[in-house]
């Protein structure tokens, strides 16, 4: 009987922790993209030393962010993917892309020796369309002179969740090759010709990590950090340019929309890389809705100016392209126009 | 001839017999490889540090698994208040009504409820909680979990309450106590290592569920202990973290392997106990 | 336990009965006591309290399927394409992905469950290493999915990608093999534990009769005790079957999460679950959403039909 009163006791004790979290300090929940998952939860945990305020946000794929704002069952989302005409109807009220950084996708790869080479677009597309199945065929080698390539079969490892990171790349691959627009396409999901699926970023990272002779996109960060290499990509303007924040920023400097709802890829800058994209935050732009309290919403602004703006010295040591200056601008002006009952947040 | 044939089948008999054993001794190998494959990664992680902080953001070296720890104690708590009352309840009916077409309407409802794959009850916990309310909770978590507990307390207690001989019922009813303080106050208290017994085989079943989970407590990297919430959770933790490409992850997970599989063995074994002492298998 | 109701059994004066009984009439109209006919009407609401669980998961999972069920028909069934992007959902990739690895997984795990009902229900019924035996497939069966993967993603990848790489195959590691490893391990002990119980069952005196005939142990497996336990046996199967076919983290981590027709051994695949598992957080559009729920309805139709079926195998054969 003693026993089952101290179990009792504890249990209801837990439970009234639990409940009295409700009233305690604002959490605000968000989720998608892993594509900015290492700056964010820098970011984040910045943020809740500084102010308190603390964000829960769970990196579960761009098309997780976009349908759990949807379904209104997350405060913001973040997704390297402009939500899609079906997505924007379903969700039934506007949704501001307010961009934090700008990121590159790397062709990352696991060859004995991790050499840096050079894939030319229609080359990246065979691969991952399942045409070039070698590492060694006459394409890859002959662009490659000088360099060690084994004779592997390619694995080619993608995305088994809806990704932004994936729409980016598609997004690329479908402006360079009309067989990939085609069969493919651009999205969040797709049908891959060949290949693994990972789940997230993290996991496309751990199994090319893992696999002898695999290759697949991830953002820079994701290769940097596990040491892994990537090609340097020929863009546009024939030039070969190594992933970096200087090459991303080169190709996020193109007149940029109000609503920034705008792709970097295949960019036109001469240096510029080109399979870059900015990653937002979605929010709607009327935020009462549901029983948002203004408190609340005050918290979700006050963060993304945050982000936009003294959060942006994170992103270079993460490598990623902070804002340019035309770029917060155009943030700086969606924030401003985030309404509560129709009257602007911040003032 | 005789001699060689009855050689043979003495032969054949041997042979039988090894590859029996031999068979048999592969087969709990696994248990030993698991057991050492996570100790041996998972005790370097365990230290005061790891159990009590929270997890660093990523490539940071020096994080915990304290809110997956306490996550999943609420989740527990919270399922057990869902299925215990309940289960104990049907546990009692089946128990007394042995016979009869609801009775055994009843009992298939909670055979066939053991069977349903963890996932479906996740999508069912969505559908029923999380879609209505809105967000991602610790409630939507308990509720999922509490289903997955609900078949094995209904069927510890009836096969516990089965076990007490009816002349203990007969005998307090003789006396003049009334029906249900005889079940409540006489045969069940009888039947409680029984009925702890199953319950400490539920949370066994339980504790280590990922897939209900994944979209209803969602996750949490905070130590959110609230009801309305999402909430951390020691086998998310152990799946975000062990399919990703960070050592530092990989430490958490299998730190948190660890703690998880030692605390369900942990579970399993002392319900064993109780089950020799009831003799009966649940 | 006759202490609770101790009060009762003391020899009482009639002023103390008197007393008791007032109390007691109190009580009840206050309705702090329950009378049999509540008692007995909560217990019954318990009861049916299963029975309409189970209906309303089906009903939900129906109801929520509705907009696929309409749209796609029996396309879903037979459709190859799963391309969330142009809205074909084709489920027969994850149909076959779930049967391959089950089945699979049963062919290899029966191969040991068998031997080890034989030796726990025959060969060392009781005993020290009996007990040992069966403690451990017990725990087996207590490890957490999660871990299982886990382990299999440290454990049998290596092996496998160094197989295929030997066989000249992609060296993926993940795939259908590894998951359907992986669960055979884990579902050996459900038809390991049923198994040995309708073994320990067979009557001693077949067994007995055989022997005292000259019969070998062996022989008295072969030609009394598997006979006689076969439709346990099966039962056992069915049963580990229908927990193979709901599995789902482990086999996530194992199976390499490609959506199309997997074409061997060493193909990646998806079954039914684990695609829930990966695109349910993110499936935007009533019919994606829809289509997800409705392979989570055929998975509860499958795994309960085929529990059932075993249940009534066991039922038929009244062995337990």
């Amino acid at each position: 009987m003693k026993r089952t009163t101290i179990c009792l006791v504890a249990a209801l004790t837990l439970l009234a922790i639990a409940s009295s979290g409700m009233a305690k300090e604002q959490e605000l929940i968000g989720a998608g993209a892993t594509f900015p998952y290492p700056l964010y939860s820098k970011m984040f945990d910045v943020y809740s030393k500084e102010y308190g305020t603390k964000v829960n946000y769970q990196a579960i794929g761009s098309g997780g962010g976009i349908r759990q704002l949807i379904n209104k069952t997350v405060d913001f989302g973040g997704s390297d993917a402009v939500m899609s005409e079906e997505d924007l109807k379903a969700a039934q009220a506007p949704v501001l892309h307010i961009p934090t950084v700008a990121g590159a996708v790397v062709v990352t790869y696991n060859i004995s020796g991790n050499p840096s080479i050079k894939l030319a677009p229609d080359i990246v597309a065979d691969i991952f369309l399942g045409k070039i199945k070698k590492w060694s065929d006459p394409r890859i080698v002959s662009a490659n002179a000088g360099v060690k390539i084994p004779d592997m079969a390619i694995t080619v490892v993608h995305r088994s969740d809806g990704s932004g990171t994936t729409n980016i790349f598609a997004d690329y691959l479908s402006k360079v090759s009309n067989e990939w627009k085609e069969k493919v396409g651009t999205g969040t999901s797709l049908n891959w010709p060949v290949g693994l699926g990972g789940k997230g970023n993290p996991g496309v990272a751990g199994l090319v990590q893992q696999t002898p002779g695999s290759i697949g996109y991830v953002e820079l960060i994701y290769a940097l950090q596990n040491k892994m290499a990537f090609a340097d990509i020929k863009n546009k303007k024939g030039n070969w340019v190594k992933p970096s924040i200087a090459s991303t920023s080169k190709a996020a400097n193109i007149t940029l929309p109000d609503n920034m709802m705008v792709s970097l890829t295949d960019t036109d800058a001469a240096d510029g890389y080109p399979v870059a994209g900015f990653t937002w935050i979605l929010m709607y732009k009327e935020q009462q809705y549901g029983d948002r309290a203004q408190d609340k919403v005050d918290e979700l602004v006050k963060l993304v100016w945050w982000m936009t703006h003294q959060g942006q010295k994170y992103a270079e040591p993460m490598e990623y392209a902070p804002l340019s200056k035309a770029a917060a601008d155009k943030a700086e002006r969606l924030i401003k126009a985030v309404t509560y009952g129709g009257k602007p947040v911040m003032k | 001839m005789k001699d060689s044939a009855l050689r043979r089948r003495i032969f054949a008999d041997r042979a039988f017999q090894v590859v029996v054993v031999f068979l048999s001794f592969c087969s709990i190998l696994p248990m030993f490889f698991i057991l050492f494959f996570i100790s041996k990664n998972g005790i370097t992680s365990i230290n005061w540090n790891f159990l009590t902080k929270l997890p660093a953001p990523v490539g940071e070296t020096g994080g915990g698994i304290s809110n997956a720890i306490l996550g999943s104690a609420l989740l527990i708590v919270l399922a057990s208040i869902i299925a215990v009352p309940l289960g104990i309840l049907t546990g009692i009916y089946l128990s007394e009504y042995r016979k009869g077409k609801f009775a055994y309407l009843s009992r298939l409802s909670v055979e066939i409820l053991m069977g349903i794959p963890s996932i479906v009850i996740g999508i069912i916990a969505y559908v029923w909680v999380v879609k209505p309310f809105g967000s991602f909770s610790a409630v939507s978590g308990g509720v999922a979990l509490g289903i997955m507990m609900l078949p094995v307390i209904v069927m510890s207690t009836e096969e516990t309450l089965k076990l007490i001989p009816d002349t203990l019922k007969e005998a307090s009813l003789a006396l003049g106590v009334s029906y249900p303080r005889t079940i409540l106050k006489v045969i069940l208290p009888a039947g409680l290592s029984g009925i702890v017994t199953g319950m400490l085989l539920a949370v066994a079943r339980i504790a280590g569920e990922t897939a209900p989970l994944l979209f209803t407590a969602f996750g949490s990297p905070f130590m959110a202990l609230s009801l309305f919430k999402p909430v951390s959770a020691l086998p998310l933790t152990v799946f975000n973290y062990a399919t990703s490409p960070y050592p530092e992850w990989h430490a958490l997970a299998w730190g948190a392997s660890f703690v998880l599989l030692v605390f369900v063995l942990a579970l399993n074994l002392l319900a064993k106990v109780g089950m020799r002492k009831w003799k009966v298998q649940f | 336990m006759l202490e609770s109701t101790g009060q009762m059994i003391q020899p009482m004066n009639r002023a103390d009965q008197e007393t008791q009984a007032q109390a007691a009439r109190l009580r009840y109209r206050a309705g702090l006591t329950l009378s049999e006919p509540a008692f007995r009407k909560i217990l019954y609401l318990a009861g049916v309290s299963v029975l309409v669980l189970l209906i309303a998961i089906f009903l939900s999972l129906l109801f929520a399927s509705l907009p696929s069920i309409k749209k796609l028909g029996i396309r879903f069934l037979i459709g190859r394409t799963w391309d969330p992007v142009t809205s074909q959902f084709g489920a027969l990739p994850f149909l076959v992905g779930t049967l391959v690895t089950s089945f699979l997984a049963l062919l290899i795990s029966t191969f040991f469950s068998i031997p080890i009902s034989i030796f726990l229900g025959y060969y060392y019924r009781e005993g020290k290493a009996s007990s040992f035996v069966k403690t451990v497939i017990e725990l087996l069966a207590g490890v957490p999915s999660v871990i299982y993967g886990f382990w299999g993603l440290f454990f049998f990848i290596p092996i496998i990608r160094f197989i295929e790489v030997e066989l000249g195959a992609a060296p993926y590691g993940v795939g259908i093999l590894a998951s359907s490893l992986i669960l055979a391990v884990m579902i050996i002990p459900y038809s390991a534990s049923l198994g040995r119980e309708v073994i320990n069952l067979v009557p001693t005196d077949l067994k007995e009769a055989a022997l005292s005939l000259g019969a070998t142990r062996f022989e008295v497996v072969r030609k009394v005790i598997l006979p006689y336990a076969r439709s346990g046996i099966f039962a056992g199967v069915l049963l580990s079957l229908g927990r193979a076919l709901g599995e789902t983290m482990a086999v996530t981590m194992l199976i390499g999460n490609s959506n199309f027709l997997p074409t061997s051994i060493f193909s990646p695949a998806n079954t039914m679950a684990s695609v829930i598992a990966n695109e349910f957080t993110e499936a935007t559009g009533a019919v994606y959403l829809s289509s997800l729920v409705e392979l989570a309805l055929l998975l509860f139709v499958v795994t309960t039909v085929i529990n059932v079926i075993g249940k009534v195998v066991i039922i038929k054969t009244s062995v337990t």
